[in-house]
């Protein structure tokens, strides 16, 4: 039973500001990534300026997105949800809010350093040195903190969702240290220590689980906690938990070399990649069915409940591009699918549609219980559901088709046994889709916009209403 | 009933003491990665040089970056080249064109011989592309001319009419800073790559007087030049 004492029970107020600061770079996130597709659809956009040109503005829409939206969307739920499981306060409060500004110097740092051009080099660590660094030492302060609470719970047995924090806290920790080994030359400019195949194996290895962690089993703790939560049901089976926990944990890591059929890795590791990537469609949809399932026999609560709209249809999107991520990952299709749009398509179905909508229906519950009052209006949680699912279609179907074309435009063979079409064909080819593209995804970034705004209205409403935890007590 | 077991005694104890779920997590999390990542840095034939040393410049005694050839081989890149190379990942062209062609009959037709590891063993970081919006560029050195190359990187729908890429008109205003250079070229001979200190030396007559857009074509046309590779052999299994 929720109790008017839970906040002065729990350190609330640092889950406040991540979850503000998610929406607010949910917004910025997106609205960079319309631009940057609109570059693409519209070159003159680029404005012949070096701030504003694709590839210095492409490297912020990943590092927004992935890094300001998704850290704080992991940081807000993993801070809230680990006091709430292991019925304690934070190890450390002080060390969270340490957290909180720490991540918000890096995420401002990116945003200066990232149109200037200074960059690794390397896709989704772009960021230099220096700021790796920070990186580390604000990653680590969230982890410690994270691990230390759930050491002085008060319950008997660590919740599910904290397994799949903590696997994220240590792998990122990996990845992150591993892959931006570099020497400087420059204040902001060094040079990766490896070279070749190495750094090309060491850097997908760090960009699928990239995906693999901070994406997905970060957003699984999200998941385990929130849909029961949500749902007010408990998860569906404990036993699948236990299961894919360790199936995910054990073989996420080995799928980065698939991003490298075909090229100078040797075959042995793609190949090994490839072939785990098959098998992991198994762990994905064990997490994705027990998400789903746990609605089962409440299955009516989706036409009322707006908030579990948001997460089922996430596990369903979550559901779709581990299916197809695995199909990508055989040869006979990376073959074709390999740097072409499909690729695109297929990390927006993950990002908009499982990262984008678990994150802001968590974000949507969050409200309700951290300034403890009603939404503002159920009705534009709904307009935001139905606008990014349908901006999401839009983006991914544009992308399936301009991806599949690029791929057979590029192989394809006239009568006489020559190449049918030159490269700039091709390109002109996909301008149609990447119009689509942009229609779509700033279709989405609309629906943040709403978000943010019924986020906005529900908060002044709070602050307006009189204090609950005056009132005589409910408990 | 707090010592009841609803699972095994293993993952029992893994929900009771965070210390050995972290412990274990620790070591479960490395395996992926040492299996896939540790032999490629000692399987011979990881790098086709090991059985095919000419595929590397090997320089006589006394011998500098000015005195190679195309075609000799791998070398280093020089100052002005090794500050184009710092361009185009700087300006994330990268993001948009692969330098990575595979062993398929059309990528060999548009592009040509298909990659070699051997040939990124000086890319620190490596620049294989994830992604072709433009085409690869792995051996587009000396495909165009030096005229091309500047009214591309200027305008590139000049001359190519439906390509989206952006214009760079900044790279012919920009000087090149000696010092800068060299600082890149003395990181690259901290990492390993074999410039010698006569190398770097002659990097102040090569540099100065040019420009940044002297440094990108310089870059974009020896890509692929280096080393002559021949269809009858086959490097890669």
């Amino acid at each position: 039973m929720e109790t008017t004492d839970v906040a002065q029970k729990y350190d609330f107020d640092v889950v406040r500001w991540f979850s503000v600061a998610t929406v607010v770079y949910f917004v910025v996130g997106t609205l960079v990534g319309v631009y940057v597709a609109a570059e693409l659809a519209w070159p003159v956009l680029n404005l012949d300026s070096p701030y504003l040109s694709f590839g210095r503005l492409r490297p912020l829409h990943t590092n927004a997105v992935i890094f300001a939206f998704g850290g704080c969307v992991l940081m807000a739920t993993g801070f809230y949800s680990v006091q709430r499981t292991c019925g304690v306060r934070l190890w450390s409060n002080k060390m969270a809010w340490f957290t909180f500004w720490g991540w918000n110097l890096i995420i401002v740092l990116a945003v200066i350093t990232l149109p200037l051009g200074l960059t690794q080099g390397k896709e989704y660590a772009e960021l230099e040195w220096p700021i790796d660094i920070l990186i580390a030492i604000v990653w680590l302060s969230f982890a410690i903190n994270f691990i230390m609470t759930v050491a002085i719970r008060k319950s008997s047995h660590i919740y599910v969702s904290n397994w799949f924090f903590i696997g994220m806290m240590v792998m990122i920790t990996y990845l992150h240290v591993v892959n931006s080994l570099a020497i400087p030359v420059e204040m902001f400019r060094s040079y990766s220590i490896f070279s070749s195949v190495q750094d090309a194996m060491i850097q997908w290895w760090w960009g699928h689980n990239a995906v693999g962690f901070y994406l997905t089993a970060g957003f699984l703790g999200i998941m385990y906690y929130f849909v029961p939560k949500q749902a007010d049901r408990p998860i569906f089976s404990y036993r699948l938990s236990v299961l894919h926990f360790w199936c995910l944990m054990f073989g996420y890591v080995w799928l980065g070399s698939h991003h490298l059929q075909y090229t100078a890795l040797p075959d042995w590791a793609g190949s090994l990649g490839a072939a785990i990537s098959l098998a992991m469609i198994v762990p994905s949809w064990g997490g994705a069915v027990n998400g789903m399932m746990t609605l089962s026999g409440a299955w009516d609560k989706l036409r009322t409940d707006y908030v579990l709209r948001f997460l089922i249809m996430s596990l369903a999107f979550y559901a779709m591009s581990t299916f197809e991520g695995p199909v990508m990952s055989l040869k006979v299709v990376n073959a074709l699918s390999h740097y072409t749009d499909w690729t695109i398509g297929h990390v927006h179905s993950g990002a908009l549609g499982w990262v984008g909508m678990v994150g802001a229906g968590a974000i949507y519950h969050l409200l309700t219980r951290l300034w403890k009052t009603e939404i503002y209006s159920t009705k534009l949680v709904n307009m935001h559901f139905w606008m990014a699912t349908i901006g999401i279609v839009i983006y991914i179907v544009a992308m399936w088709i301009s991806g599949i074309m690029q791929g057979l435009m590029w192989r394809d063979y006239d009568e006489f046994g020559t190449l049918t079409y030159t490269f700039a064909e091709s390109v002109s080819a996909m301008h149609p889709y990447y119009v689509m593209r942009t229609v779509g995804g700033f279709i989405y970034f609309l629906g943040t916009v709403v978000m943010l705004y019924n986020v906005v209205m529900t908060i002044r409403q709070a602050s307006s209403e009189p204090r609950l935890s005056t009132a005589p007590a409910q408990a | 009933m707090a010592d009841k077991i609803y699972s095994t005694k293993f993952q029992d104890k893994m929900e009771r003491n965070v210390w050995a779920l972290l412990l274990t997590l620790m070591l479960v999390l490395t395996v992926g990665g040492i299996v896939e990542i540790v032999p490629l840095f000692y399987l011979d034939d990881t790098m086709e040089h090991n059985a095919r040393p000419e595929i590397l410049w090997q320089p006589k005694e006394g011998q500098t970056l000015a005195d190679w050839k195309p075609g000799d081989g791998i070398r280093p890149y020089t100052g002005l080249e090794l500050w184009g190379r710092h361009m185009y990942i700087r300006e994330g062209c990268y993001l948009c064109h692969s330098q990575m062609i595979r062993p398929f009959r059309d990528e060999k037709e548009r592009y040509g011989h298909y990659s070699l590891a051997s040939e990124s063993i000086y890319n620190h970081p490596f620049q294989w592309g994830s992604k072709r919006t433009g085409p690869d560029l792995a051996r587009v050195g000396g495909k165009y001319s030096d005229e091309w190359h500047i009214k591309h990187l200027m305008a590139p729908r000049s001359v190519v009419p439906e390509s989206v890429m952006p214009n760079y008109p900044w790279f012919a205003d920009t000087p090149l800073d000696v010092g800068r250079v060299t600082a890149h070229l003395k990181g690259m001979q901290t990492l390993g790559v074999p410039y010698t200190d006569a190398d770097i030396a002659q990097t102040a007559a090569e540099v100065e007087g040019k420009t940044e857009m002297d440094a990108m074509v310089a870059y974009l046309q020896v890509l692929g030049t280096m080393a002559k590779l021949d269809y009858g052999v086959i490097y890669r299994e």
